[in-house]
């Protein structure tokens, strides 16, 4: 974004510098010609005018990017670093080494007693007797005849097996926890955990209309056109460093199709195929804004702590019982919502309640939902 | 003893049936053509148009419903006129303001804070620099519609989250803020 300031006092004089500062856009219409030289080079962008900077507020930040930082040295404090690490490794390697021959000698040590101790008692006299095997009868013919036994096995084994069907019966269609890997690795935790983001900011739609959509890229680059690469915390374990990021977040140039370089849009793009994970059966009518802007729920209610997931998934069941059971429990919001205030009214008053729950608003009733 | 390994050994293997749920993968569906109709969904691939997507992008020129034309055009030039000519047709009254404040909160404090000043929480976190306060810049009305409209340098356009009179609402709130910051 525009020139490298370093040095630029020695470009430019001090007076031209302070009037351009001030105010760029109207040096670029008067028509000096260095200023329009940096604009036409820049994408046509203008500068922000900075008409409450004194001069000698100029002259301060000119002082502070001329200034030239010494070289760190850092490369000798670096190798110093890894021939620490290797050494500590070493030793650990040493310790378990000891450790090993440690544990050979016990092993041996007890295996020579246990000789010399047989010899001794070889040599009194004693006899070591010899444990004998009885012949007994196996132990299913045992079970067989115990008839008592085998009835109550029998119920046992046909009453878990039906709990175990029935568990199995009742999950079919029901992808609580799925997790697919999505083509760009798109982390809410970072996004809505760590920086706070509001999720409408993104899923601006659950606001206004029945879906709460994928967000289109422009969204995206409404921020990433300035954050090219990521310098948050790394999770070395699952392989999520810093590189790995950045390089997610050229995923998403490429589709859009912006040039980094050039800070344009080059106008070749290509859709992200995105993995939808909530998916309703299409016999139910279910409504965002409904939920989000009428009643007022948050949207971790149902989609679960999304701030924290690294990768999210599908947090609630999102079966029928899970529905209705939620608009039994849940009170109506009528604040400031003329809409319901007449019904709520004359229903409360029938069914001699305070408040209404949804459930008795009609919120069980079939059609509100399937149609 | 060996019989005794051997049955922990299949009732292991019937769980394991029983339990396994490969989490990147859907479940499978009982009556499958009940759950996803004929028709194409929003997002499907389909053959039914050349790019191989079922979204497709409205002819051009065409407007969504709702929608006015916007006139200023995407430059300084047409920033200056809009900050000068634009004026909210609707009321400036608390109820606008309350969601100018809601609509504020959720698409415009991460970056210029709650109260206007600049100190969002991506600004805090460094992600973005050299976000103004609005005490320090001539906005009016007008130009802060327009800068939702078009965007301005780092900040890119806000039209497609939020609708024209969300916009005025806004900009109605912003310039409270801005009072606010100045007194």
């Amino acid at each position: 974004m525009g020139p490298k300031l370093a040095g630029v006092s020695a470009k430019y004089e001090k007076e031209w510098l302070y009037s351009w500062i001030k105010n760029s856009s109207a040096m670029i219409k008067s028509g000096d010609e260095r200023a329009v030289a940096i604009y036409e080079e820049w994408n046509k962008v203008a500068m922000n005018a900075f008409p409450q900077l004194s001069n000698e507020d100029i002259d301060n930040i000119l002082a502070y990017t001329d200034y030239v930082p010494e070289p760190v040295v850092t490369a000798v404090a670096d190798a110093g670093a890894v021939q620490l690490q290797s050494q500590s490794s070493i030793s650990t390697d040493i310790i378990l080494a000891v450790l090993i021959v440690v544990l050979f000698v016990l092993i041996s040590m007890l295996y020579l007693v246990n000789k010399t101790l047989r010899a001794i008692a070889l040599n009194n006299g004693i006899v070591i007797e010899k444990q004998v095997k009885k012949q007994s009868k196996p132990i299913w013919i045992l079970f067989i005849q115990n008839q008592f036994l085998v009835f109550c096995s029998v119920v046992f084994f046909l009453l878990s097996s039906a709990y175990f069907a029935y568990g199995w019966l009742m999950q079919v269609g029901i992808d609580q926890g799925y997790m697919p890997i999505q083509p760009i690795h798109y982390s809410h935790k970072i996004h809505s955990g760590d920086n706070q983001i509001d999720c409408q900011y993104c899923h601006s739609s659950a606001r206004v209309s029945k879906h709460s959509g994928i967000p289109s890229l422009n969204v995206c680059m409404n921020c990433h056109q300035n954050i090219a690469e990521y310098n948050g915390e790394e999770d070395l374990e699952k392989g999520y460093t810093k590189e790995f990021y950045t390089n997610e977040i050229k995923k998403l140039y490429k589709a859009v199709g912006w040039d980094e370089e050039r800070r344009i849009y080059t106008g070749e793009t290509e859709p992200v195929k995105w993995v939808r994970i909530h998916n309703l059966p299409d016999h139910v009518y279910f409504n965002h804004s409904q939920h989000v802007n009428v009643a007022g729920i948050e949207c971790q209610e149902c989609h679960g702590p999304v701030e924290e997931m690294e990768i999210a998934y599908q947090y609630s069941p999102l079966t029928m019982g899970w529905c209705i059971n939620c608009h039994r429990e849940s009170d109506v919001k009528v604040k400031d919502n003329d809409y319901y205030t007449k019904i709520h009214e004359e229903l409360s008053k029938k069914y001699g309640v305070e408040k209404l729950t949804v459930a008795q608003m009609g919120g069980l009733e079939c059609g509100k939902c399937h149609y | 003893m060996k019989k005794l390994f051997k049955h922990t050994g299949y009732f292991l293997l019937l769980s394991m049936m029983l339990s396994c749920f490969d989490p990147s993968k859907p479940n499978y569906q009982y009556f499958p053509n009940m759950y996803e109709s004929v028709g194409y969904g929003t997002y499907d691939e389909s053959e039914a148009f050349p790019n191989g997507i079922e979204a497709q992008l409205p002819v051009e020129e065409s407007i969504p419903r709702g929608w006015q034309p916007y006139e200023y055009e995407n430059s300084t030039e047409g920033y200056e006129l809009a900050k000068v000519e634009l004026k909210s047709p609707f009321e400036k009254n608390d109820e606008n303001l309350a969601n100018g404040k809601k609509m504020y909160e959720i698409y415009c404090s991460v970056c210029h804070g709650s109260k206007g000043d600049g100190n969002g929480i991506l600004m805090e976190r460094e992600k973005f620099l050299g976000i103004p306060s609005y005490a320090d810049r001539d906005i009016t009305e007008g130009s802060i519609y327009h800068v939702l409209m078009h965007g301005i340098n780092l900040m890119g356009s806000h039209a497609g989250q939020v609708n024209d009179k969300e916009r005025w609402q806004i900009s109605q709130y912003v310039l409270k803020l801005r009072n606010d910051l100045i007194k």
